[in-house]
């Protein structure tokens, strides 16, 4: 346990140091969101139609960005051949780097969605929403992932094949936790049907994620 | 406790490195890796490492921990120091000492006195970013001391090393086999210590 801690520690202060990726996702999400109610215009009634949308494919996106590098900085320094031969097994340790990446980069997008939400007209009611989808939805995105950003190692090519690969697995993901916030905000069905099946998502994730990973990790080795 | 590595055949990229290679070494033996340029000494080391899919051979460590897998108990050190700029001197090696783990085992003086032993002890609160080449190599060098494994593997281990520092590396190794490990080293340059020499590739 402590080996995992110590590498969840290491991670999570990586990134929120100078040069870390933690921030860039979040400004990232905040740029999208902040351009989208000037491309829109000023008709308040159909940002607020939108906003739940805006507001995932803005956090969406920001996850991709910065997943490119859970892997590559550790393969580019060497600490991740030093990884793959700790008495730690393989797939725990690619689980403790995507709760590291989720604390790091994932949960600064939900904290950020209440500010960010008062740019699209939504009420108190509509970003808690939207930020409790957000919350029980990222950790899926970190963890099918964190399966592109494994093979991004693997295969020498990071940045567009990751999203590429990665895009078609965070799809349902997408699909359902804007469903869940629509239904939270206006619609007649429920909120509970979407939102079980947006946290059944997030729990396969993070099973088939580091098993995913460790595999094509070892697979790869070079 | 002894190493042994039978028939080895790497191949990588669709090129075959080498074949039929035996390699062996004993508590308290190091062996030389020598060769001329691209005849295989990191790949050997990271082989046996566990690094690189072997295409044929065995390899077996005799006398060691039997729940453990060979690359469990050796230290791999590479080209990449492993290290993480932001991080300081002394953030970096305890990050490895309690991940690689030996954290149990060992007291916080453990990775004091290893840092001094390689003589980082007055940099130990610099970011890992503003060491020089050789600095690095013996941050590298610290870790092998923090963490407690029996078996070396040691590629270009004295390289950016100044004299003092590649003597020090020497008293370093001494002590090391002296406890009973194995040193594999692949260098060009003599390491300063008693050596069985296993040279590979030809006259390229």
């Amino acid at each position: 346990m402590t080996a995992l801690a110590a590498l969840i520690r290491r991670d999570v202060s990586v990134a929120l140091r100078v040069g870390g990726g933690a921030l860039i996702g979040v400004l990232f999400f905040l740029t999208v969101v902040v351009l989208m109610p000037f491309a829109v215009g000023p008709d308040l009634a159909l940002l607020k139609k939108l906003g739940p949308a805006i507001l995932w494919l803005g956090a969406l996106l920001a996850s991709l960005l910065t997943l490119d590098r859970l892997f590559t900085a550790d393969h580019d320094d060497g600490s991740l051949d030093l990884i793959v031969m700790s008495r730690t097994p393989l797939e725990l340790a690619c689980a403790a780097k995507a709760l590291a990446h989720w604390l790091a980069a994932g949960l600064p997008l939900v904290v950020a969605t209440p500010v960010l939400g008062l740019l699209l007209n939504l009420d108190g009611v509509a970003t808690g929403a939207v930020a409790l989808t957000l919350l029980a939805g990222t950790p899926a995105l970190t963890f099918t992932g964190m399966i592109g950003a494994a093979l991004a190692v693997v295969l020498r090519r990071g940045g567009l094949l990751l999203s590429v690969l990665v895009l078609p697995l965070s799809i349902p993901v997408l699909i359902f936790g804007v469903a869940a916030s629509n239904a939270a905000l206006s619609g007649p069905s429920p909120f509970g049907t979407p939102f079980s099946i947006l946290c059944a998502l997030s729990l396969m994730s993070l099973v088939i994620g580091p098993f995913a990973a460790a595999a094509s990790l070892r697979h790869g080795l070079d | 406790m002894k190493l042994s590595g039978r028939g080895l055949r790497c191949v990588r990229g669709g090129r075959e490195v080498f074949s039929g290679l035996d390699v062996m070494a004993e508590s308290g033996h190091a062996v030389a890796i020598t060769g001329p340029n691209g005849a295989g000494k990191t790949s050997l080391l990271r082989l046996l490492a566990g690094l690189l899919a072997m295409a044929g051979g065995s390899i077996s460590l005799e006398g060691g921990d039997p729940e453990l897998t060979l690359p469990e108990q050796a230290h791999y050190l590479g080209h990449r120091d492993a290290l993480k700029p932001a991080l300081s001197v002394s953030e970096n090696l305890s990050f490895w000492r309690e991940f690689l783990g030996s954290a149990s085992r060992s007291s916080p003086a453990d990775a004091a006195q290893a840092l001094a032993t390689v003589g980082l002890d007055h940099v130990g609160h610099l970011p890992a970013a503003y060491l020089s080449a050789g600095q690095r190599r013996r941050l590298s060098i610290a870790r092998l001391l923090a963490v407690k494994r029996p078996v070396w593997l040691l590629d270009e281990p004295t390289s950016a090393l100044d004299v003092s520092g590649q003597s020090a590396f020497a008293a370093v190794m001494t002590e090391h086999l002296k406890g009973g490990g194995i040193i594999l080293a692949a260098t060009h340059t003599p390491l300063g210590i008693a050596v069985r020499e296993l040279r590979i590739g030809g006259t390229a």
